[in-house]
């Protein structure tokens, strides 16, 4: 089972590698680990999505909650969530069958943000879901390379952790 | 193909990859590897130690002085946390060591289980690389790589963290082939033309050799390159044995204990070419004046120490013994008058500024003068460790080393206690040559333990106890820099060195005149086995010459009255 989990951390040096070691050392699995500033610059924000039951979820909760640079933790699993991830992908295109990935791009509410004679790269920012049906339809015209940012999640609307 | 528990399969690889001694101690967590290595007692040997330290520091002294690869085992949690000063001290000095600890069975990890402790996250930092071997299956792939991964480029030590029941569990294993490290970078030959463009057009080239000329085993090629260019050689403390003392290039130590001669050789030379070494605050003080007139030419084996410390102006990445036969090869002979004349006057300026005399005045026990000693009775054979100190600025600036791997200390970390440790894995690793330790008082108190090994293994280490009731070196820094304000540096300690030897089973000697250091030092290394000679010296011997931290060779103090002598 995949959990998110969302982290409120001191933004100090060392804290990634202190938290990431925390699910290391217990053999977690992280899926994906996305860090980045809040509203306030002392504060960061670390979204977790990590795999594991329910026992281990909940052991993992507690153990970050136990780090003096931790302020809040939250598990994003139940109510609403807006989850967005972002994705470049490379696809090897020539003139030929650019104009597929073009429709491919404009039915997904991807961009082509840059193009070469044999490649066009495509940004996406959206659920992982739709990433990931993204990367299946760009898949066979062959995938050069790609990065992913991680998903980053809020709950939604008035609902949050705070800052 | 046979079916092996995890712990036979790590003895057979560690076997298979040329490891014949392993130094270690038994726990709970490795009562399953112990059982194999009980097993396999014909085919690997087991030297037990007193405390897990002692074992790491075994290791390394074992691989410093052979160039094989060092073996360490410890339990998990506390024995683990034990090896964390000697791997660290390895990875200082880049030696080739493969620790393997123990740890809790795989459904306990993670729960402060009884001596459980993250030894893979503790040991991050200090490690080439390290490994939590989950299944019994990979346990085989990964001692192997273990030791690929340490004799790779730049050597360094490799944790193993292996959970109890991963070694109970059975798997297959068949034999594989000994490890073969990765190939050194090649600079390309247009490099190498550049720099024997850069040196051919200097006046007053210097030779800066650093460690990495004795892990490629390339004194040779040092010394053949020093001749046909004539330059002058110093080398910082690892490099020590790089270049035979005896030989006329040699300047000595450079940088804050260096020679003088060293020291103006940087200062003055107009192209420095620093050999596996990485200009560290010890030798390069003050970074942005050393060698601020010469052009810089740095031949390392690890791409991330060039232009780390100083800006560099050309760099070969490669292996130093491989770019010192290619540059010997392009640079032409004949001689070169200019560099000749530098040649002569740095030779000049080395004989005019000899280090502080050895002898003692009197009946006054001259700790330059033991050391001077030790080589006199014990040959060109013999092995020197050091702990950290005065006693060891004293190896390192007086003792004449003739070959490379002769010197065990710990350079880069500084870690007191080091030296025993080392002493016993070279005196396993080189049956019939003689070992000496030069410790402190200091220093020897903190891992004197290990002196039950020497004894137990007969091990033909002699200790000179350079004995002055002080922790030296910093007794000395709190006289220059501190105004005399000694704290905590005055030990009023009431051991007896000589009882205390013969409470282990060693052999005791004093020395406490000056007629009695060659005869006490001959009765020592006719024991054939361990021998405690407590060497009765004056607090006030300073380390001499000195370059402040942070400051410059310009600055360098050469005695407690240089400021009122110039």
């Amino acid at each position: 089972m995949k959990s998110i989990l969302s982290v409120l951390v001191e933004n100090r040096a060392g804290i990634l590698a202190r938290t990431a070691g925390l699910f290391a050392r217990r053999g977690f699995n992280i899926e994906s680990l996305a860090v980045g500033e809040t509203s306030d610059p002392t504060v960061s924000r670390m979204t977790i999505v990590v795999d594991g039951d329910a026992g281990v979820i909940g052991q993992v909760e507690k153990q970050l909650n136990k780090q003096i640079d931790v302020i809040k933790v939250r598990s994003l699993d139940g109510g609403e969530t807006i989850r967005r991830e972002l994705a470049l992908i490379k696809v090897a295109v020539g003139a030929q069958n650019r104009g597929q990935i073009t429709d491919i791009t404009a039915i997904m509410k991807a961009n082509i943000v840059d193009l070469s004679p044999t490649t066009a790269t495509v940004e996406i920012a959206d659920t992982p879901e739709r990433v990931r049906q993204l990367l299946g339809l760009l898949e066979p015209y062959g995938i050069v390379e790609m990065a992913r940012t991680g998903m980053v999640a809020l709950q939604s609307g008035n609902n949050g952790i705070g800052e | 193909m046979k079916l092996l528990t995890g712990a036979q399969i790590l003895i057979h690889t560690l076997i298979e990859q040329g490891a014949d001694v392993v130094f270690g101690y038994p726990g709970g967590a490795v009562l399953n590897i112990y059982d194999a290595l009980y097993e396999m007692r014909g085919e690997i040997r087991h030297v037990l130690v007193s405390h897990e330290q002692g074992a790491a520091h075994a290791a390394d002294g074992y691989a410093r002085s052979t160039g094989r690869t060092g073996v360490v085992i410890a339990t998990s949690g506390p024995g683990a946390t034990n090896l964390v000063t000697g791997i660290a001290a390895a990875y200082h000095d880049s030696v080739p060591l493969i620790a393997v600890t123990g740890n809790v069975t795989r459904d306990l990890i993670g729960r402060a289980s009884f001596q459980e402790v993250d030894i893979v996250g503790i040991t991050a930092p200090i490690v080439k690389r390290n490994y939590f071997v989950r299944q019994t299956e990979a346990l085989a792939d990964t001692v192997r790589e273990a030791f690929e991964v340490a004799n790779s480029g730049r050597k360094g030590p490799v944790l193993i963290d292996i959970p109890k029941d991963v070694t109970a569990q059975q798997a297959r294993w068949s034999p594989g082939p000994r490890f073969c490290p990765r190939p050194a970078p090649r600079p390309p030959d247009a490099e190498i033309r550049a720099a024997a463009e850069m040196i051919e057009k200097s006046a007053r080239p210097l030779i800066y050799s650093g460690g990495g000329v004795a892990f490629s085993d390339a004194q040779d090629r040092l010394r053949a390159f020093a001749e046909k260019i004539r330059a002058p050689v110093c080398t910082s403390m690892m490099g020590l044995g790089a270049i035979p003392a005896s030989s006329p290039h040699n300047l000595g130590l450079v940088g804050m204990h260096g020679t003088a001669a060293s020291n103006m050789a940087v200062s003055r030379c107009d192209l420095l070419i620093a050999i596996g070494a990485r200009f560290s605050d010890r030798v390069a003080g003050n970074r942005l004046k050393f060698a601020q007139d010469a052009a810089i030419l740095h031949i390392d084996i690890d791409r991330s120490e060039i232009a780390k410390n100083v800006p560099v102006d050309l760099a070969l990445t490669g292996d130093a013994g491989e770019c010192l036969e290619r540059l010997t090869a392009l640079l032409p002979d004949g001689p070169s008058p200019q560099k000749a004349e530098w040649l002569h006057e740095v030779l000049r300026h080395k004989a005019m500024n000899a280090l502080p005399d050895a002898a003692g005045e009197g009946d006054e026990v001259n700790p330059r003068e033991v050391i001077l000693a030790l080589q006199k009775v014990a040959g060109p054979d013999l092995i020197v460790a050091t702990d950290v100190g005065q006693h060891q600025m004293f190896v390192a600036q007086y003792y004449p080393f003739q070959r490379a791997r002769a010197f065990l200390s710990s350079c880069g970390l500084g870690a007191m206690g080091y030296g025993l440790g080392a002493a016993n894995g070279a005196a396993v690793g080189n049956p019939g040559r003689p070992v000496a330790l030069v410790t402190g008082d200091g220093s020897f108190h903190m891992n004197l333990q290990e002196l039950a090994v020497s004894v137990t293994n007969k091990l033909p280490v002699v200790v000179t106890v350079m004995n002055n009731g002080v922790l030296g070196m910093v007794h000395q820094w709190q006289n220059l820099f501190y105004g005399g304000r000694y704290s905590s540096t005055e030990l009023g300690r009431e051991t007896d060195f000589v009882k205390l030897a013969e409470a282990f089973g060693a052999a005791g000697l004093r020395i406490r005149k000056r007629s009695e250091i060659l005869p006490a030092l001959t009765r020592a290394f006719a024991v054939g086995g361990p021998c405690v000679v407590d060497c009765v010296i004056d607090a006030r011997q300073r380390v001499f010459p000195i370059i402040p931290p942070g400051a410059a060779s310009e600055d360098m103090i050469y005695s407690e009255y240089s400021e009122e002598q110039r």
